[in-house]
């Protein structure tokens, strides 16, 4: 009773929750989105400009993949963020605020996915792809009807996997200036002391996660044909390996 | 019709340059189906790759009804290769359509209706004798009814040549000689030019009409096959007509005789005992229905029927083997 009407009645949950709330998700949406747009593409040139692959460009995929896609990786989160704040203020004209911090979480997690997608695509056996081939498919049909299908069930955990790490760097940028719920936890739940803003935020979160692996879980079942049993129905789950994030 | 003409391919291999195929020619005539055998490490994996052109070879030429593939521009390639049905070894389908998705994909690669599609996917599935598994996965199909929609989509294009690569090497042995029936009586209906790469000599005997045997990248032997059949000398009659292991007879000598078809047919070897007064041993023999023709290769020990008072008369070996070889029967003096 008293821990319920603390929360009814602290101001950092009645008022600043739904607005950080709504921040949360506006960075976790626009960072998914442009990491699709984005990191599938990437992902798919890494594979197919590969020694041996669908259009070998051995000095061009050399350098996206050992220099661009490694160092971003390489890079801790934290200090991406901060020296990609020059580039936020470029591109949407602040250097706070979900939008702003929307641009480097992008960055951050585009060579991510970019890595699951190759990883997903180089496991489509080399089988199908020169049963295509021998069929007459340009290397795009290639792509669009081997390949991405192929790997779909795997495109997908491995979409889930990044966008419960954007969860996790969304909170991080919040307290670097994006706002959203980890600056919420941050202000009133560390340096206020205010363990009910910090225990509502984490259980919010872990919610998000929740819902976020459950949605990705039920999406890969449904196109997930491997497997005789789940096959046809798509009902039964079946968890993804999730791959490591790193911080 | 199949054309190949000194077919080399070379690969470098940390420094040192390994001819995969060295020479390789051979010819398919039209309706006909022709097998490839070899171990391991032959090069019949290379030549499908040269034939497809997912490899290009280093010298020699390729030719599809008298179009030279080899020669041919990067940008027509793709265009020759529909005119190549392809049947490979674990059937390649998509796990993530459906076998009639499967059988669909080459006809997504050419503009038809959709009506026309799914039709001729109805059809193709038919021939098949899968038309009742339409909307199955491959994941829930047998390994047999998966090469089906394998076949069934090499066929979508309406190729002339159907190149099946080790078609049955993952199947157990019923379903494989289902599955080369069908090959059979596709090849048949179709008028379809089939070569088949295979390690499996059994596959030689149920379906081919002529075989080539590679070793090293080299065609070691060639021909139709009631002609390296019936040949005693040839490498490939051990495993058409394998003699089985067996002890050597007494003292007598040994002959290897070899019928064909027509030739050397009716009671040979009571013949030859009545006429000559032998004992006539069968020591090992194989019988076996090659190219539809029926070949008998045994092995028998000759020695003089030693009869009740008169003693045996000498053997006249020259005179037995140009006896028979006079029947028509393939004769070696073994021992």
């Amino acid at each position: 009773m008293n821990f319920l009407e603390q929360i009814a009645n602290n101001p950092g949950l009645t008022e600043a929750l739904p607005k950080e709330f709504a921040a949360t998700l506006q960075m976790i949406s626009i960072s998914g989105f442009f990491t699709v747009l984005i990191g599938l593409p990437l992902g798919v040139f890494l594979i197919a400009s590969a020694p041996g692959g669908l259009r070998p460009m051995p000095v061009t995929h050399r350098i996206l993949s050992d220099v661009v896609v490694n160092i971003t990786r390489s890079v801790p989160f934290a200090i991406l963020m901060v020296s990609l704040i020059p580039l936020a203020r470029l591109i949407t004209g602040t250097s706070i605020g979900p939008v702003a911090a929307s641009v480097s979480l992008s960055i951050g997690s585009i060579p991510f996915f970019a890595r699951i997608v190759e990883t997903s695509l180089r496991d489509v056996a080399t089988g199908k792809i020169d049963a295509a081939l021998v069929m007459g498919s340009t290397r795009m049909q290639v792509i669009r009807k081997v390949l991405l299908p192929e790997a779909l069930p795997g495109l997908i955990a491995g979409f889930t996997s990044t966008l419960v790490a954007l969860v996790g760097y969304s909170a991080m940028a919040g307290i670097i200036g994006g706002g959203g719920l980890g600056r919420l936890a941050y202000n009133y739940g560390l340096q206020r002391f205010d363990t009910t803003v910090m225990v509502v935020i984490i259980v919010i979160i872990v919610a998000i996660v929740q819902l976020i692996q459950l949605a990705g879980d039920r999406a890969m079942a449904r196109v997930d044909h491997r497997n005789a049993a789940t096959a046809g129905a798509g009902r039964r789950r079946r968890r993804a390996p999730v791959p490591e994030v790193s911080a | 019709m199949i054309t190949v003409t000194e077919l080399r391919k070379s690969y470098r291999q940390g420094g040192r340059t390994i001819d995969a195929l060295d020479g390789v020619s051979l010819e398919v005539p039209r309706g006909t189906i022709h097998g490839v055998i070899g171990h391991s490490g032959a090069g019949k994996s290379t030549l499908v790759r040269c034939l497809t052109l997912l490899d290009r070879p280093t010298s020699g030429s390729v030719s599809i009804d008298g179009r030279d593939l080899t020669s041919i521009k990067d940008s027509e390639v793709r265009s020759a290769r529909r005119r190549i049905g392809m049947v490979f070894q674990h059937a390649n389908l998509l796990d993530s359509r459906t076998a009639a998705g499967n059988v669909a994909l080459p006809l997504e690669l050419v503009r038809l209706s959709k009506s026309e599609k799914d039709a001729k996917v109805a059809r193709l599935l038919g021939l098949v004798g899968l038309a009742e598994f339409a909307d199955a996965y491959p994941s829930q199909l047998s390994g047999g009814q998966r090469q089906r929609v394998g076949i069934a989509r090499a066929l979508a294009a309406d190729p002339t040549v159907l190149l099946c690569d080790e078609p049955t090497s993952a199947l157990d042995p019923a379903t494989t000689d289902e599955i080369l029936d069908l090959i059979r009586d596709l090849a048949d209906t179709l008028g379809l030019t089939v070569l088949i790469i295979t390690h499996e000599m059994n596959v030689v005997k149920r379906i081919c009409d002529s075989v080539s045997l590679l070793e090293k990248g080299r065609v070691v032997e060639q021909g139709p096959l009631r002609e390296v059949a019936g040949s005693l000398n040839g490498r490939l009659v051990q495993a058409l007509l394998p003699l089985p292991p067996h002890n050597p007879s007494g003292t007598g000598p040994v002959l290897d005789l070899l019928t064909a078809g027509g030739s050397g047919s009716g009671p040979v070897l009571s013949e030859l005992s009545r006429r000559f007064s032998l004992d006539v041993t069968l020591l090992a023999g194989s019988v076996e229905t090659l190219a539809g023709e029926q070949f008998s290769r045994m092995r028998v020990g000759l020695a003089p029927a030693a009869e009740d008072n008169a003693p045996a008369e000498p053997l006249e070996l020259n005179e037995v083997v140009s006896h028979l070889r006079a029947r028509g029967v393939t004769v070696e003096v073994a021992a």
